[in-house]
């Protein structure tokens, strides 16, 4: 198996990390680096659990190689909290319930804070047309969709 | 147990320098290695074990792939490494082609379309490529580099059947240009999938349309269809109708009408046959009805 070293900003701490060249961004960060708050879920690009901002955007990091990634800036939702003190999307989502049993929090999260940083006012449908692409089997979005809302507003 | 969550199979990334070196390593490598941008589709395919390769070749830095310019003399020219949300929100493409925006963000989700690209849509051939048809209907034309240099090859020559092309061994496409489109041209693209957003299409229809002396009608309209026959195509015979008779409610319909007979569907996991042509007619009809209601008013 060829490897492959690689150096990359995550979550603002420059790594260097060896992988396999077949690695995914995703096995990257729970295997290698153990941040393990990225979700690997359909491993397709359907479900969004592993969404992770690389170079500022969302992406699928289980669509992406690790290989690919030399010199990218990551942010997985470990990095979202700063200080021990919640970003305003995690803290507005946790307060209006759109956590239940959390697998897509991590995706959602980093859509969310994405959606922020382009259009700091969404409306309601802007906010579902964001996580089109990260799939909630248990909220039914509408607390969720509350939450980034009032994020919006902090 | 099998295990859900299979890693991508054993494979070599390679990231070539140059577009000589590019071609010729998967010259050389002709049928072990593929070009890859998003990989967004190969990827899925490479895990589910139903494309199998040695090396990946990653064009991504490879020269004119990012470029996304708009020339109001050549058009548009989009590189084959330049994701879908780039091509949506660029302030050309919303000014010049409306359609073309509109069709990029039907596809899959938000952070998808961060990989995705347009020439990859192109270069899968999937007969349900979303951004295919309106493409076509704009007259692209692939720029390729390939072992002899570069070639152009217009989109409408483009496929050979469901993941065929006319690509040779070491093609890399290295960008799409669309000219600038015709004076007045309203285009939409139109999406039957099983859910509003996100889902693969079960139909597609792009439609454009624009004022033509030169036509009996007194304008040309141009349709593509996806997701109905083993490759996105035009539909001739339907285009025809609209621009020998004089456009009204009835001629619709029956462009329509001739557009459902066109296609040549399957019934899959999305949608029967059946289904797949009434939905043609529906909304061929509809898109049809779009683009007309804009260019009459």
């Amino acid at each position: 198996m060829a490897y492959q070293r690689i150096t990359l900003t995550v979550n603002d701490l420059t790594e260097t990390v060896d992988v396999p060249q077949n690695m995914t961004l995703l096995q990257m960060l729970r295997q290698k680096l153990s941040l393990t708050g990225t979700k690997n879920g359909c491993s397709a690009g359907e479900c969004g659990a592993c969404t992770v901002l690389m170079n500022g955007e969302p992406v699928n990091s289980c669509m992406v190689l690790a290989a690919e990634c030399e010199g990218a800036t990551i942010v997985t939702v470990e990095g979202l909290a700063k200080n021990g003190k919640l970003s305003k999307v995690q803290e507005a989502v946790a307060k209006a319930g759109g956590v239940q049993c959390g697998f897509c929090t991590p995706g959602m999260m980093i859509s969310a804070t994405a959606l922020l940083e382009r259009n700091p006012n969404p409306s309601d449908d802007e906010i579902r047309q964001a996580i089109v692409g990260n799939l909630c089997r248990c909220t039914g979005y509408f607390r969720i969709v509350n939450g980034i809302k009032e994020a919006a507003k902090m | 147990m099998i295990n859900p969550h299979p890693g991508l199979p054993e494979l070599e990334y390679v990231k070539p320098a140059t577009l000589v070196e590019a071609s010729q390593f998967l010259a050389e490598h002709n049928g072990t290695a593929k070009p890859f941008s998003g990989g967004t589709d190969c990827f899925v395919r490479l895990r589910d074990g139903v494309l199998k390769v040695d090396y990946l070749v990653d064009i991504k830095g490879l020269d004119g792939t990012k470029e996304l310019s708009f020339d109001p003399k050549k058009g548009l020219t989009i590189g084959a490494a330049v994701p879908m949300n780039k091509v949506a929100t660029n302030k050309d493409v919303i000014a010049h082609y409306p359609n073309l925006a509109m069709a990029a963000n039907s596809v899959a989700s938000y952070q998808l379309r961060n990989r995705a690209t347009i020439i990859g849509n192109i270069c899968n051939a999937s007969p349900a490529g979303d951004t295919i048809g309106t493409c076509m209907v704009l007259d692209g034309v692939l720029n390729v580099h390939g072992t002899d240099g570069f070639r152009q090859i217009p989109l409408n020559s483009f496929f050979l059947g469901p993941g065929r092309t006319v690509l040779k061994p070491g093609d890399v496409v290295v960008s799409i240009t669309l000219p600038v489109p015709p004076a007045g041209m309203v285009g939409v693209y139109k999406k039957l999938g099983r859910n509003t957003i996100g889902d693969l299409s079960i139909v597609g229809v792009a439609v454009l349309g624009y004022p033509n002396q030169k036509s009996p009608s007194g304008y040309t309209f141009r349709i593509a269809l996806a997701s109905v026959a083993p490759v996105p195509f035009e539909a001739l015979k339907a285009e025809a109708v609209l621009s020998e008779k004089k456009i009204t409610e009835e001629t619709i319909a029956q462009a329509a009408d001739i557009a459902m007979e066109s296609v040549t569907p399957i019934d899959d996991v999305r949608g029967s046959a059946r289904y797949r042509k009434l939905m043609v007619r529906n909304l061929t009809r509809e898109a049809i009805t779009e683009v007309w209601n804009q260019l009459s008013k």
